[in-house]
């Protein structure tokens, strides 16, 4: 393990992680860095669903919403430990995924598309209309910070490190997870289910636990995001964002962890670019889907992996592609 | 389909042939686990294995092919060939993630095996190419390959020779009986009457969904109403 972590992009990435937080001077930086570093953690869980398994979700911001809100919740009304509020919020998106994920996971394409959706619907109202417990439109603050021994994560620097690691691991995890057996039946069930079901694989039950795995994903992001702004609202788990985490994943790359953060930080830091375009966010980002998926279908970082591979196998002489 | 009943001897090579839309396909998928039967038994080493779920009937050691063939095409060669691997062995989602020693025991043994049988094969120049770039004949006995990965008891071959050539189907002949030699099972449907003689020990003739004739080569190419509808009256044999 340790030769390859040495000559790996983990490598890189842990040493990327620490140059920015010594550089870094200016709290605006590290606060998008924060939300790209949030956004990252939906997208690979969303990645490994809608990239590596094939399964369409359209409502993923409800287990971003149920994690943030569980954790929002049970720390700023009810004054329990951050950390154990955490793995509670895990087990609620959990759960919500394993109950819409029997029945929905048995449809095909656009009516998966449409439970999801449904669902993501469903969430965002119960969060508006529940005011007692939610705080409804106007949303949860007083949502304290994390800490671990004396040590507060009260401030952008200081929650730049915690989101990064824990997204380092996670991205390491999740690149495992697809190299292993249950990776491999996963993309084979994408690939052809007939195919991967006549070899053993039980597909139902894969599906399942990819849908409720990369849940828990959105829930720890939702946790960290609520006690990043201290505060949170139904505005950030509407429909609308379901769609940008799906954009996230097709544009920076389908099955391809690192294309996950890529799209991630490019679907970010747009706005913010063009936040005099603000108005217009929507149709930009339809815009930029539209034309990754004319030239690149499988997103930047696995399209051109593609072509880099076809190209490999072509000068070497070897038979074009098959028909 | 009506009334079909006969049965597959360990160890041997039987053909299913029939005209098109004589219901083979359905057959393997009766058998394979893709489809019900409204009436009747599937018995495989005495259990009755009808109705239950594809993944379950593959785990008892029953494997197929594909009549177009289904590839895992963005994955490698090898990668194909190591799923072939899955009914065989255990590691899921945690040791998956966290790479226990166990599961990584385990991968060097699905790598390994798989390099064997890409061997067998003839495939193993090829392991790190994508799948879905090899020619049709490869991509066959890609499909055979992975198959043979999950060590079955009985290998179900659905029109392995469509779209081969003389030489392809020539060496998938010669696989075939390799295969048999070896003690596996097989069962094939097929269009191509040379191969299916040549391999095929015993041979059922389906026609409409019914079971026409059953016996070895010699009696079924001189049955007449397999001649009549099938083989067509100018067949030599």
């Amino acid at each position: 393990m340790s030769r390859r972590f040495l000559a790996s992009p983990w490598l890189l990435f842990a040493l990327g992680v620490i140059l920015v937080r010594l550089v870094v001077a200016n709290d605006y930086y590290f606060t998008l860095l924060n939300i790209i570093g949030i956004h990252a953690l939906l997208v690979v869980g969303l990645n490994l669903l809608l990239g590596y398994a094939g399964q369409i979700s359209l409502g993923h911001a409800a287990f971003f919403g149920l994690g943030a809100y569980t954790s929002g919740i049970l720390t700023a009304t009810y004054s329990v430990n951050p950390w154990l509020a955490l793995p509670v919020g895990l087990l609620v998106a959990g759960v919500a995924a394993f109950l819409v994920g029997v029945p929905a996971l048995k449809l095909r394409g656009y009516y998966l598309a449409m439970a999801t959706l449904g669902f993501g619907i469903i969430v965002y109202i119960v969060f508006n209309q529940t005011q007692e417990l939610t705080g409804g439109p106007s949303g949860l603050s007083g949502i304290p910070s994390l800490s671990l021994g004396g040590f507060s994560f009260d401030s952008p620097d200081r929650l730049f490190l915690l989101i990064w690691v824990i997204l380092g691991v996670i991205l390491l995890l999740s690149a495992n997870l697809v190299d292993s057996r249950l990776g491999r039946a996963v993309r084979a069930l994408h690939e052809s289910e007939p195919a991967a079901q006549s070899l053993g694989v039980n597909t139902s039950r894969a599906k399942l636990l990819i849908f409720v795995w990369s849940a828990l994903y959105a829930a720890l992001a939702g946790s960290l995001y609520a006690h990043t702004l201290n505060f949170v609202a139904p505005s950030s788990f509407t429909f609308m964002f379901s769609i940008k985490l799906v954009t996230m994943v097709i544009v920076g790359g389908m099955a391809s962890i690192w294309g996950s953060l890529l799209g991630a930080a490019v679907l970010t830091i747009l706005p913010e670019l063009l936040v005099v375009f603000h108005d217009y966010e929507i149709i930009i980002f339809g815009a930029i889907l539209m034309v990754v998926m004319i030239f690149l279908p499988r997103g930047l970082v696995r399209g051109i992996l593609d072509l880099w591979e076809l190209r490999r196998y072509k000068k070497k002489g070897g038979p074009s592609p098959a028909a | 389909m009506q009334d079909v009943s006969f049965g597959v001897s360990r160890g041997v090579v039987k053909a299913i042939i029939g005209p098109n839309g004589a219901g083979k396909t359905t057959l393997f998928n009766l058998i394979t686990g893709f489809l019900t039967p409204d009436r009747g038994q599937i018995i495989y080493r005495g259990e009755a294995i009808q109705g239950q779920p594809a993944h379950i009937v593959a785990s008892k050691g029953i494997a197929r092919t594909f009549q177009i063939v289904q590839l895992f095409d963005h994955m490698s060669v090898l990668e194909n060939v190591m799923v072939g691997r899955h009914r065989l062995t255990r590691s899921g989602l945690f040791s998956g993630m966290l790479r226990f020693p166990s599961m990584r025991r385990e991968e060097t043994g699905i790598t390994a095996k798989a390099w064997e049988v890409l061997e067998f094969v003839g495939l193993a120049d090829r392991a790190h190419q994508p799948a879905g770039i090899l020619p049709l004949g490869l991509k066959r006995l890609l499909e055979i390959a992975r198959s043979l990965a999950s060590e079955p008891r009985i290998l179900l071959l659905d029109e392995p020779a469509s779209g081969l050539d003389q030489n392809e189907t020539d060496r998938l002949g010669e696989m075939i009986l390799t295969l048999r030699d070896r003690g596996l099972t097989l069962l094939l449907v097929e269009h191509d009457m040379s191969l299916t003689m040549e391999v095929a020990e015993e041979i059922v003739v389906l026609n409409y969904g019914q079971l026409l004739a059953e016996g070895p080569p010699r009696a079924i190419q001189k049955h007449p109403e397999v001649i009549a509808a099938y083989l067509g009256s100018d067949w030599q044999g």
